[in-house]
């Protein structure tokens, strides 16, 4: 097959392999083994074949690769229409390159319901590619809820104690408010007889909808709140923790590495791509919020009891930089909000897989009952603290790439914003490292620690990639920057004009 | 064109030691581990002396690109490396300090289980701060300083089983993040207005630029901005608290990071950024009056230390000062000078006072020690030599950097000068102390009696009793002696018959532009010479004779009438302990942050915000529809079904409304 043939149709591949390995797996019989394996080898190959992506992507060059459009159903229009450019191309990616991982951390910790398990991982990854590669706003939302049920059974069936609580809460939550979403997708759709997403957003470049500067605001609104609930934004935050607390590992994994991103993604593709002018508009109450997330979420994290709590509650303050970043509509900040996307995927999904690990030995994660373990554990540990590292944003790690972007353009954006985010620097620092002292340091104050084993083979097949990772993009942040930063600069066009439109008047 | 020198390799060489003992040193023998470890630094010093020795050829300053870094727009940062002078000042002293420090540690932390965790957590510091030093751009020397921090903080948390280890690595870590809050925020401003973190770039854009005359300008805000991540690194007022802390981590550390080269850090930036400086006297006074105001508070708690190693750390705390006071009035190379003698000599004496507490089986409280100057000659001598040398007698290196400092001060505000000198009687005085009680005197420790194989944190040799360290230790303290002797006739003024070879070696980087405002305002060059020579020479004299004073007293409390200090702090039990207790200062942070911080967030917004206010509200949004459904379709019970009907439903009636309003219009 040649380059363009295969070209047109790897988004197919690469979204829906998981998918088909996941229906093979019905069919496979229940020999947990077997059934490991079997996904693995899916996940692996889901990953091999996404690199084409960023191997034959052509950087520096902007707009949408690896397309295909096909025609799909006649009425309501809806198109085949699936396409990567250097912004979501790395979130495919990064949903494929944590499944594998996904699957390692489960190898032992799933004992029962292997099988559907298993099934559900594979289902919820197409599901995230999907959201990730298509244009077509109902394909998009097909996606885009396809993920909530595999996630809501990883949490309801998989989950711990108060597993249905947390597992109905994220889904009422997250679903009452991608309804608003689906309401502007379908008023979308009256007003301009299509789906695409490129043809809408042309059309509202070219003023030709009508009725759309009346809408707009409410439009706006509507997709904003579904991503804001996702993200989740300062106060639509309060699911996070407990979905978290309750998920298997694997769920926290993809939850925190990937899902979250949808919401980021989302405000980056459609608020920004297709209302410039309200997203200028209401930027400074978002980027208020933002703000007000990176510090809260800072210091709830910092008083958590809970290991889980704390790293769930250290996601709401790092979204918060990604979606100051987004609302900065600088270069410097959405190139950030990008890189601190991938980043956050990396290193919180690193030490959901750490948090499971302890919780796999000791079946809580109360920070309280640990203590001392650097010296009973040393290898976990050291994975342990590499991966903090990288959370803290210490330079030639990737977390610090994307913060100091973000704050560059926050900074350029609104100096104060800026500097009320930046303390951000500071509060990563306590909670991180107080909690890292409070399990790890000092003596072994309960017997139980004494007899834990340390990290073993599948885990760190499992961690150290990310760690690896997460030191690759702090130091060559330009293998993915060269990508991600034609596609920024295209998303911002529209507000370079918006903006000298104002300067104008 | 200048010859490519391999720059890079001078940091990349000790990373790649802390790699290989980092992965391979745990199943490796002591001996593997030490080759490894002394061969990587050995060889960054050994490749900067290369350097060095080809340096008088090379077009300065003298640039290598290496890899590029972040592009974002036209935004760019790049590996790069500059050498200059004072990168090359910088760059021997790291080297060669650090490799004397790795040479002694070898006997020093010979008999620590975790003897190759040290060794790479030592190699990866000589890593980070040669990339700070030889860093061409802000973020570059950005990374080196949070790698410091990071080292810093793995190694004083080195013996992580105790807390106040733990505690104090933490510790140091947050306060410095609370410095680089500010360093960014420079970063930023910089970014902003000048498009740039290349050191030559912004030098470039900055020096046309006028000395913003009153009030806080743009270079200004970005040079206080500066000064607070100095403050940071450096220890100094209002940041310094963590430094004495962190006293906790092995000896070698606090020698080579807490004394010679890490919190010297803060100094080293600020005399890169001169040029910014120059041009902005607010910040200027800024950093002169912080260094002034850090020098005098933290002698004083010098006075009432009982660890021998607290008490070096208030005088590096207090010595730092002195830097930060040269900067300030613009006598970047004079605070450069003093970086350099104080490297030696209180690296010295942080090695000698390891060599002290070895001897006499991990105690630092000098109320157990004395009379140790026949059982441990070699360390007693090296350490009068380190003693001397900062207490600021004629001759030694501590004494000609200081002086300059203090003289330069004096030009510029005689308050400084006054500060300062009242503190030089103060240093001369706590380390006399620390002298007299260590090594004179009668013995009142009990190691003699019961051996010290038992209770040793800071791994003896299992032989009993008061020894001499092995010469694996004393030789680096002989050469730290010798330096500590000599290191100050390279910079020996002309008013004492020298040429100040050290200041004519810098000129080209802190005078080539010279246009120095503020309170700086006389440059040296322009001055009549005789009238200046001879008042300097009186000057001299003056901090000669309170250096002398210093030891006066000291000699007499300590050593002629031992009980009188006693009888002193109880009369003034109130200032006594006051001193004792460090003004109290780490209690005021306590009581001003860290509890309002942590009880804050506990109680107001997580358990009220996140859970009475937001968390109830959506809950009672659900249980209110779960409600509602009981009453209008009179269901059992309000189970999901019934709630999440009734959430759809609303939902499809705002659906209905939005595109009905949609349509309307």
């Amino acid at each position: 097959m040649n380059g363009d043939g295969l070209n047109s149709i790897i988004l197919t591949l690469v979204t829906f392999a998981p998918l088909a390995g996941g229906l093979l797996l019905m069919l496979l019989p229940r020999r947990d083994r077997d059934i490991r394996i079997f996904s693995l080898v899916v996940s692996l190959l889901t990953f091999v074949m996404s690199l084409h992506l960023p191997v034959y992507f052509r950087r520096g060059q902007s707009g949408f690769q690896f397309s295909i459009d096909k025609p799909w159903i006649s009425t309501p229009n809806i198109h085949y229409h699936m396409a990567v450019d250097g912004i979501s191309l790395w979130l495919v990616v990064l949903t494929t390159f944590l499944t594998p991982l996904c699957v390692l951390i489960s190898w032992n910790s799933v004992h029962e319901r292997v099988k559907e398990f298993f099934i559900l991982l594979l289902i919820l990854e197409t599901a995230l590619i999907g959201v990730f590669t298509s244009l077509d706003l109902f394909l998009f939302y097909f996606f885009w809820e396809a993920t909530l049920i595999p996630m809501a059974l990883l949490i309801g069936i998989f989950g711990h104690e108060r597993k249905v609580y947390a597992a109905v809460k994220f889904f009422m939550y997250t679903m009452v408010a991608s309804v608003f979403m689906l309401a502007a997708i379908l008023w979308l759709y009256a007003h301009t007889g299509t789906f695409d997403f490129v043809a809408i957003r042309d059309q509202v470049a070219a003023g030709s909808i009508p009725n759309f500067p009346a809408a707009a605001q409410w439009l706006f609104l509507g997709f904003f709140l579904a991503f804001a609930v996702k993200v989740p934004l300062f106060p639509f935050h309060t699911w996070l923790p407990d979905a978290h607390v309750e998920a298997p590992t694997a769920g926290s994994v993809l939850l925190a590495g990937v899902l979250l991103k949808m919401g980021t993604y989302g405000m980056l593709r459609f608020n920004l791509g297709l209302f410039p002018e309200q997203s200028r508009r209401n930027a400074p109450w978002i980027m208020t919020l933002a703000l007000i997330g990176i510090i809260y979420g800072a210091l709830v994290a910092m008083v958590q009891p809970n290991m889980k709590k704390l790293i769930a509650y250290s996601s709401v303050s790092h979204l918060g930089f990604v979606v100051l970043g987004i609302f900065s509509f600088t270069q410097a900040g959405l190139n950030g909000a990008m890189f601190v996307m991938l980043a956050h995927g990396i290193s919180t999904g690193g030490l959901f897989m750490l948090a499971g690990i302890l919780h796999e030995r000791r079946h809580t994660y109360e920070i309280s009952e640990f203590g001392g373990l650097a010296a009973t554990v040393p290898v976990y540990a050291a994975s342990y603290l590499f991966i903090v590292l990288a959370s803290v944003g210490l330079p030639l790690m990737n977390g610090f790439i994307g913060e100091f972007l973000v704050l560059t353009g926050a900074f350029q954006a609104r100096p104060v914003y800026g500097i009320l985010a930046a303390t951000g620097v500071i509060w990563s620092a306590c909670y991180l490292l107080w909690m890292y002292q409070r399990v790890f340091y000092g003596k072994i104050t309960q017997l139980k620690n004494n007899a834990i084993g340390d990290i073993t083979g599948v885990e760190r097949l499992a961690v150290w990639p990310c760690a690896l990772v997460a030191l690759v993009m702090g130091v060559a942040p330009i293998l993915w920057l060269s990508a991600i930063d034609p596609a920024v600069h295209d998303a911002l066009a529209p507000f370079v004009q918006v903006a000298s439109r104002a300067v104008g008047r | 064109m200048n010859p490519n020198l391999n720059l890079w390799l001078i940091p990349v060489l000790p990373l790649a030691g802390a790699a290989i003992n980092g992965f391979l040193g745990k199943k490796s023998s002591r001996t593997a581990v030490t080759t490894v470890a002394l061969f990587f630094a050995g060889a960054a010093f050994a490749w900067a002396l290369v350097v060095a020795a080809r340096f008088s050829s090379l077009a300065l300053p003298h640039e290598e690109p290496f890899a590029h870094w972040i592009r974002s727009g036209n935004f760019s940062v790049d590996f790069a490396f500059y050498l200059d002078q004072l990168s090359l000042v910088m760059l021997l002293i790291v080297t060669g300090v650090g490799f004397l420090i790795h040479v002694y540690s070898v006997g020093y932390m010979w008999d620590d289980p975790s003897y190759y965790r040290f060794f790479t957590y030592l190699n990866l510091f000589m890593f980070f701060m040669l990339t700070l030093v030889l860093a061409g751009n802000y973020l570059q020397m950005f990374i080196g300083w949070e790698g410091v921090g990071l080292a810093s903080y793995l190694l004083i948390g080195f013996w992580f089983t105790k807390d106040s280890a733990a505690s104090a690595g933490k510790k140091a870590f947050i306060v410095n993040r609370i410095g680089d809050f500010g360093f960014l925020i420079a970063l930023f401003l910089l970014i902003k207005h000048f498009g740039s973190l290349n050191f030559s770039q912004v030098f470039e854009a900055v020096k046309p630029l006028a000395p913003e005359a009153a009030g806080v300008g743009l270079l200004t805000t970005i040079g206080i901005l500066l000064m607070v991540g100095a403050a940071g690194k450096s220890a100094q007022i209002p940041l310094y608290v963590w430094l004495p802390d962190a006293m906790e981590g092995p000896t070698p550390v606090s020698a080579l990071i807490h004394a010679a080269t890490m919190v010297t850090a803060g100094v080293y930036m600020i005399s890169r950024s001169h040029v910014i400086f120059e041009r902005a006297p607010g910040a200027l006074t800024v950093v002169a009056v912080i260094g002034t105001l850090t020098a005098f508070f933290a002698a004083t708690i010098g006075i009432a230390q009982t660890d021998i190693k607290k008490v070096l750390a208030y005088s590096t705390v207090s010595q730092l000062g002195y830097m930060f006071m040269a900067c300030g009035v613009g006598a970047f190379s004079a605070g450069i000078f003093h970086l350099m003698t104080h490297a030696f000599f209180k690296g010295l004496l942080f090695l000698a006072a390891g060599s002290v507490i070895h001897a006499v089986g991990g105690e630092q409280d000098m109320r157990k020690m004395g009379g140790l100057r026949r059982k441990i000659p070699w360390t007693f001598w090296t350490m009068t030599a380190g003693t001397l040398a900062i207490a600021g007698i004629p001759g030694l290196a501590g004494f000609f950097s200081k002086d300059e400092i203090l003289w330069r001060a004096y030009q510029a505000n005689w308050t400084y000068w006054l500060v300062g000198l009242i503190t030089a009687f103060i240093t001369s005085f706590y380390m006399f102390r620390l002298w007299f009680l260590t090594f004179f005197g009668e013995y009142r420790g009990e190691v003699e009696a019961r051996g010290h194989d038992t209770h040793d944190a800071h791994g003896g040799h299992g032989h009993g009793g008061i020894h001499e360290s092995p010469r694996v230790m004393v030789v680096p303290l002989v050469i730290l002696a010798i330096l500590s002797v000599i290191g100050g006739y390279v910079g020996v003024p002309a008013s004492l018959g020298g040429s100040n070879h050290f200041e004519r070696f810098l000129d080209p980087v802190f005078h080539s532009q010279a246009t120095s405002g503020g309170e700086a305002t006389a440059p040296p060059e322009g001055r009549e010479p005789k009238t200046e020579s001879s008042n300097e020479l009186m000057f001299t004299g003056i901090s000669v004779v309170v250096a002398f004073l210093g030891f006066g007293a000291a000699w007499l409390l300590y050593y002629r009438r031992p009980e009188l200090p006693g009888r002193i702090a109880a009369s003034m039990s109130g200032a006594y302990q006051t001193l004792v207790h460090k003004y109290y200062v780490d209690e005021i942070y306590a009581a001003l942050f860290v509890r309002p911080l942590i009880n804050g967030s506990t109680r107001i917004l997580w358990q009220g915000v996140d859970r009475k206010v937001i968390d109830a509200a959506v809950n009672d949004a659900g249980y209110g529809a779960e409600h509602v459904s009981d009453e209008a379709r009179h269901m059992q019970s309000g189970n999901i079904r019934s709630y999440a009907g009734w959430v759809a439903a609303g939902c499809a009636v705002i659906v209905a409304f939005m595109i009905w309003m949609g349509v309307g219009r």
